[in-house]
């Protein structure tokens, strides 16, 4: 747990969808984090107004470097700026790496986590578990991972060409297409069902911990069906970012 | 704007008050004693401060207001609340 403020300079950003971007910052004295967790993003106006938002991390490990994926909400007051304006060079205050709750590590203590590890995220909702993706990738960790994906249309996917790199045995990845689906897709665009989301997460039995992560209304409906599928609600974790 | 999120959102304020990791924290509600961890709560929140509700009963824990002067930490929702040990 690290409190106060840090300042960065971002070195680099990348175009992840029409409406969002991911964003590579140098921020000395990072002491690393945890797949999962997120930090705050401290703006200051020239009359000296400041706004504070969360974003969660999308990198993992110890590096200095930290990387977010934002996502520009349309009457949001910081995500705009991040997604239009911030070019390399400019410096940003950072106040983290915050929440040890909505975590996965490959180890606690010296015990190998080995149950199945389910991720469901909508829109940009796959920051944080694109970390754990990462985080199980970049070890020898045995558990079987699966992300079910919600987006509005294939260019809303964040990070598309390294999951689709990620996909395998050990990563099974559906994807869900809420407006519009890929050409050839084999059932047209619509919201996730209850249905669905049984068909396509580990079963109960399998006794997964399980991530959320999305919109607060799509975080909501997802929770709410894994405990009538079954699931403890212990052992399932959510993030809420507001919006629609 | 309201933001209505949950216990995660608030992480970075509740460090700068507490030195535990909040969203790992449980809270017990005073009203229907429902025991959590703090990042299952819904927490509305804005740029004055924000408010932590018990997600079963709906009535407000805690709530932090920030004005110039101080910050001001409500904590009247709440029947206690569960840390990781530290050494006394």
């Amino acid at each position: 747990m690290t409190s106060g403020w840090k300042v960065g300079t971002v070195s680099a950003t990348r175009t992840e969808t029409p409406t969002g971007r991911s964003i590579t910052i140098d921020v000395p004295g990072w002491p690393g984090n945890i797949a999962g967790q997120h930090v705050d993003v401290r703006l200051t106006a020239p009359d000296g107004y400041q706004a504070v938002r969360s974003y969660s991390i999308a990198s993992v490990g110890d590096d200095e470097r930290v990387q977010l994926a934002v996502d520009r909400l349309p009457d949001g007051e910081v995500s705009p700026y991040l997604v239009d304006d911030l070019l390399p060079g400019d410096q940003l205050e950072f106040r983290g790496p915050l929440g040890g709750w909505f975590v996965w590590r490959p180890e606690v203590g010296d015990v190998v986590q080995t149950e199945p590890v389910q991720l469901i995220g909508g829109g940009s909702g796959i920051v944080p578990l694109i970390a754990m993706i990462r985080s199980h990738a970049a070890s020898a960790n045995p558990a079987k991972f699966r992300l079910l994906y919600s987006v509005r249309s294939p260019e809303d996917a964040f990070f598309a060409d390294e999951l689709a790199s990620l996909a395998g045995d050990d990563l099974e990845i559906t994807w869900v297409y809420t407006r519009k689906a890929p050409e050839g897709w084999p059932m047209p665009a619509h919201r996730l069902t209850k249905d669905q989301l049984a068909s396509a997460s580990f079963d109960v039995t399998q006794n997964p911990s399980v991530f959320v992560c999305g919109p607060t209304g799509f975080v909501e409906s997802v929770a709410s069906w894994l405990v009538d599928l079954g699931h403890d609600p212990a052992r399932v974790k959510t993030e809420r970012f507001g919006g629609a | 704007m309201v933001m209505h999120v949950d216990g995660n959102a608030v992480a970075g304020p509740l460090s700068e008050i507490f030195r535990a990791d909040m969203t790992q924290a449980s809270g017990e509600c005073r009203h229907c004693h429902e025991t959590t961890e703090l990042a299952r709560a819904d927490v509305e929140l804005d740029d004055v401060g924000f408010t932590l509700r018990c997600r079963s009963c709906t009535h407000v824990l805690f709530t932090v207001i920030h004005t110039n002067e101080r910050t001001w930490v409500d904590l009247q929702g709440i029947a206690g609340l569960g840390l990781p040990p530290f050494e006394r």
